[in-house]
């Protein structure tokens, strides 16, 4: 399937706090944005696929944003796998496509937790609530402290993740925090869930964001401008809670990974640049190792190596990610590849050929990996 | 009114392990088609999905496997205990479970050997544990 897929079009609405907006306009905003970037007519839609929104879950809401949408689709509904659920949805549409259940597919997600609540990260864990276990920061602060124990990945190392995503959404205008963080900040930054740090925390932003997907061969008939080629894309899964998983510093983001650099025929050396989720920036330590770019236990000196930073080996996050550019759940990191294999980024890495987008959801339970490139 | 501590809902299935701890014990499944342990409770062995699963009692000792230190308070009822670890254990029997260690934070380190206390949490009798 290595390119018989494209990215056709893409579209955001602003990031940060956006009061009295819905989730089906936001939605609805992203999508006409994402139709009118493909250049075509919004009509020959013919599957919407929906991320639910995570803080005010809604019942066939797929539904709803398709009314809304004024479409009458094929194929449509909601995927839940938390952040996870972007890339999925795409390489769900890529081979819906393939196998001619629908022809052109729009991939949109919008949430309100700035202006909405937020309570759905902030809940207890059932019954270990007795023990304030609270909240899905702590998660990954747990994890996050078997892999300092465990490899003696620093504060330091970590905060090179942060400074990276700072610096890139610095420099974007729409990036909802644009302060560059510097290293005596990090260390300043008070400790929430120890040993995770306030700047090792995403942005919590309201906001949509949408793509539309069809085959590379419908693009040229249609004559989309600036379609971008699917070259890859996995899933994989790690479904133990984090106090029952029997390996903390490994996910299922190896084998997400793996699926899409196959169907790629591709290796992390041919990788030049990575938008990687990054909730927390032990979500990115992780990643790096578990997608290849540094050997288990190293992520944090390749970090630390200026690698992940605009002119490094491997610039990670050019638009800022969850860290600086919006808190969103992923898709803006989707578009982000995109910008990059356009040339359009306003960081652009001089000449990509091919970026990485992960996403993943949960505490690091769901994982998905698209490769992009031409 | 202070917040009061989140209490666990002690349903049919989970009712052996929350009455194990008022009887002084930490209980855990085991599955008597495959031997697995495991908590918390649950219907089907996830290993092999029998059905036939007994409780058992801990002897009690385990190993740390990680654990945080929340700065600020997720919750109001623990704003007054802040800074207040929570850890992951796993018991010698194999099962793991979340808990907290009664021990600074310097004492800490992963893997170090632990020994069950059972303590009252705003009258539920609950599992810490403290190192050996
Ligand atoms: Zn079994």
């Amino acid at each position: 399937m290595r390119g018989k897929a494209v990215i056709a079009g893409v579209g955001h609405t602003a990031f940060g706090k956006l009061p009295g907006r819905t989730t089906d306009s936001l939605n609805v905003e992203a999508s006409r944005k994402a139709i009118q970037d493909a250049g075509i007519d919004k009509d020959a839609v013919d599957a919407v696929f929906v991320k639910y929104p995570t803080s005010q879950h809604r019942s066939m809401y797929g539904q709803t944003v398709a009314e809304a949408l004024g479409l009458q689709p094929r194929i449509g509904g909601v995927w839940d796998q938390g952040g996870a659920t972007n890339i999925s949805m795409i390489s769900f549409a890529a081979m819906a496509i393939e196998h001619g259940q629908c022809e052109i597919a729009l991939v949109t997600i919008a949430d309100n937790p700035k202006t909405g609540t937020r309570q759905a990260y902030e809940r207890g864990w059932g019954d270990d609530a007795v023990h304030g276990w609270f909240g899905v920061a702590a998660g990954y602060a747990m994890i996050m402290r078997r892999h300092m124990e465990e490899f003696g990945t620093t504060h330091e190392q970590f905060g090179a993740i942060a400074r990276a995503s700072r610096r890139h959404g610095a420099e974007n205008p729409h990036a909802q925090l644009r302060l560059p963080l510097t290293e005596q900040m990090y260390d300043e930054s008070r400790l929430v869930v120890d040993p995770l740090r306030r700047d090792d925390i995403c942005l919590v932003s309201d906001g949509g964001a949408a793509v539309v997907v069809m085959s590379a061969e419908r693009a040229r008939d249609l004559g989309v401008p600036a379609p971008v080629p699917i070259l890859g894309f996995g899933q994989g899964q790690t479904s133990w809670e984090v106090a029952q998983r029997p390996v903390l510093t490994s996910t299922a983001a190896e084998i997400s990974a793996k699926t899409a650099f196959a169907m790629a025929g591709m290796t992390p050396k041919d990788i030049d640049v990575a938008q990687l989720y990054d909730c927390f920036t032990i979500a990115v330590m992780m990643t790096l190792e578990d997608y290849g770019f540094a050997r288990k236990g190293e992520g944090g000196r390749f970090a630390e190596d200026g690698n992940v930073e605009l002119g490094g080996g491997l610039p990670i996050n050019t638009s800022g990610g969850l860290l600086s550019e919006t808190g969103m759940p992923g898709m803006q990191l989707v578009i982000e590849g995109v910008r990059q294999v356009r040339g359009t980024s306003v960081n652009q890495v001089p000449d990509a050929q091919t970026a990485i987008v992960s996403n993943q959801g949960g505490i690091m339970h769901t994982h998905s990996t698209l490769i992009l490139g031409r | 009114m202070a917040a009061e501590v989140p209490l666990p809902e002690i349903t049919p299935l989970t009712e052996p392990y929350w009455s194990g701890l008022e009887a002084g014990e930490l209980r855990f499944q085991r599955c008597g088609g495959c031997r697995n342990a495991w908590l918390p409770a649950r219907e089907e062995c996830p290993r092999c999905l029998s059905d036939d699963a007994s409780w058992e009692a801990s002897a009690g000792r385990a190993r740390l496997i990680s654990w945080v230190v929340y700065h600020s308070a997720v919750h109001p009822s623990f704003a007054d205990r802040l800074p207040y670890n929570v850890a992951v254990v796993e018991l010698d029997e194999g099962a793991r479970l979340i808990t907290s260690i009664n021990a600074s934070e310097d004492e800490l380190s992963i893997e170090m050997p632990l020994t069950l206390s059972i303590e009252q949490e705003s009258g539920v009798s609950i599992p810490r544990f403290s190192p050996s």
